[in-house]
């Protein structure tokens, strides 16, 4: 065949290639995740166990005085109902970076970075679809909190959307970042550790900061650099139709940050990823 | 050209590719292409080419570098020296423009055993930004093609090894490429399973014209009328079709040439 045959596209992709490897990684991200229920039902099972059992029991022991963007007394099941979400989004954030390890351990991470579209854009395809997972999560958890009474204004169920779509990017892309570095499978163990753990705790999901403060100073500031508390506060603010600017501030770049750092990872030739071939390959 | 006119042109009979149209822009070319990992080197001063519409074998021990020369022509590691053009697209400088012309099987399998063949198709077809309904189009018709039309909605993991390594050869097709990497694409296969798979790549060459690099370490993979290149250790210890080889080696058939040459390799009696 001559040269002058083979097709050559000088002008880059269109904007439809674009969309429909979007479109085709979401779509694969939520068939996977629908074929995993147990999935499915642990990332339910897990804040809902908080709330009924954790909470419930803490009820009487943690009192919450009024505090934006609350207007009243609220209880604490109600207080807790935002770090549950953004747990939710941790967790998923995580799992997605669990999915890619795997991915990359059985080979499939290489049909992703090999196709022809910028490594970048599909790492970015690759969160977005993490993220569209943890909203399913979210709302499913939000619909069975409704039944406990734990309903926000119900415009807030609209106006936190971008907030969990600006905090999924931002775990998402945490976990992908982490998933960079990790030579095996076996090695995850030790995010949950010392990543997914103390972000949860040190942060306002389970209690208000002032308390935090009170009882000690250290964790207090370690509470208040911590990304994970901004995402909680974001979407606290959000479910209640308002905008926390420090957090969206914090979660916004903290996203940045972490997407720029992932995607500098998995690019061959200064990232992070592994330059050997795997196992049994020469 | 003869071996007899290279050797008195001055060339070693080794380096010579006798393809018909030597203006032809090659379908994948190394050039000088080194890689190593920490003070290990894998490759050393790789060169070759793979012309559009030929079957190219790349044989080599386990441990030869074919793993790495894959890993560097699909961008999956970074070219540390050397160039990669594929139809005359620098990897490194135009990566998507020369990815959208390679299609490629790896070594361990990369389907997603928990989706449907279908399922895995169209993935691939939406990462090429092939739509939806076209790419439904070219999956029918390539798993007829290769015989798996009636197991279009089984998962992947209740497909035989030589069904996952057709419909592995399928996906990369899809996308219409003109060079196809396959890496040892029949190991741990049954000989049928291995005829059959190597008799579907070589009509893709002969009808689909698609250049084909076929990384083997197999000696009865490898026909006379195929372009051989030999890979030991990291090094090209000869290139050229098979017979060539042979004949340069002064061997009768290709693992006796193989032995030899690798053997003087070892020995150090070919240049570095």
């Amino acid at each position: 065949m001559s040269s002058s045959t083979v097709p050559r596209n000088q002008g880059g992709f269109s904007v439809a290639e674009y969309v429909i490897c979007l479109n085709g990684i979401v779509w694969r991200e939520a068939l996977r995740f629908l074929h995993q229920r147990e999935r499915f039902v642990s990332a339910l099972v897990r804040p809902l166990v908080w709330l009924f059992i954790f909470a419930a029991g803490f009820r009487q022991v943690l009192g919450i005085s009024i505090i934006p963007p609350y207007e009243t007394y609220i209880l604490y099941e109600v207080y807790i109902a935002p770090g549950l979400i953004a747990m939710i989004q941790l967790f998923n954030g995580m799992q997605s970076s669990l999915s890619m390890v795997y991915d990359r351990e059985m080979g499939n991470m290489r049909t992703l970075l090999v196709s022809p579209l910028p490594r970048g854009y599909l790492l970015f395809c690759k969160l977005v679809a993490g993220t569209a997972v943890s909203l399913l999560q979210v709302y499913a958890f939000l619909l069975i909190a409704w039944f406990w009474d734990i309903a926000p204004p119900s415009i807030g169920y609209l106006t936190v959307l971008p907030a969990l779509i600006l905090s999924g990017l931002m775990l998402g892309s945490l976990g992908m970042l982490i998933s960079s570095g990790i030579k095996q499978l076996e090695n995850f163990a030790g995010v949950m550790n010392f990543v997914i753990f103390p972000m949860f705790f040190a942060s306002s999901a389970l209690y208000t900061l002032w308390r935090v403060q009170e009882g000690s100073p250290l964790l207090y500031y370690v509470c208040l650099f911590n990304p994970f508390t901004h995402a909680v506060e974001l979407i606290r603010f959000a479910l209640y139709g308002q905008i926390n600017w420090i957090s969206l501030g914090v979660v916004s770049g903290c996203a940045t940050v972490f997407m720029i750092g992932a995607i500098w990872a998995y690019d061959p030739s200064h990232g992070l990823i592994r330059r050997r071939p795997a196992g049994g390959e020469t | 050209m003869t071996t007899t006119d290279l050797t008195s042109a001055g060339l070693a009979s080794r380096d010579i590719l006798p393809r018909p149209n030597a203006a032809e822009t090659p379908a994948l070319s190394i050039g000088s292409v080194s890689h190593s990992y920490g003070d290990r080197n894998a490759l050393i001063d790789v060169n070759f080419s793979v012309a559009p519409a030929s079957f190219t074998a790349l044989l080599g021990l386990n441990g030869a570098g074919k793993s790495t020369l894959f890993s560097l022509v699909t961008r999956l590691f970074a070219i540390q020296s050397g160039r990669i053009s594929i139809f005359g697209h620098e990897i490194r400088l135009a990566p998507g423009e020369a990815l959208r012309l390679l299609g490629v099987v790896f070594q361990p399998r990369t389907l997603d055993l928990d989706l449907s063949v279908r399922q895995n198709l169209l993935y691939h077809a939406a990462l090429h930004g092939i739509g939806r309904h076209e790419a439904g189009v070219r999956s029918d018709e390539i798993l007829t093609r290769i015989g798996l039309a009636e197991r279009t909605g089984s998962k992947v993991r209740d497909l035989s090894g030589g069904q996952m390594r057709r419909l592995e050869i399928a996906r990369a097709l899809l996308h219409r490429p003109r060079l196809l990497l396959l890496d040892e694409a029949t190991v741990g296969l049954d000989v049928q399973a291995r005829a059959d798979i190597l008799d579907h790549v070589r009509k893709l060459v002969t009808e689909q014209g698609i250049g084909v690099l076929w990384a083997t370490h197999l000696f009865d993979e490898i026909v006379p009328s195929d372009d051989l290149v030999v890979l030991h250790q990291g090094r090209v210890l000869a290139r050229g079709q098979v017979a060539q080889v042979i004949a340069d080696a002064g061997a009768q058939e290709i693992n006796s040439a193989f032995m030899r040459l690798t053997g003087a390799a070892c020995s150090g009696s070919l240049p570095p």
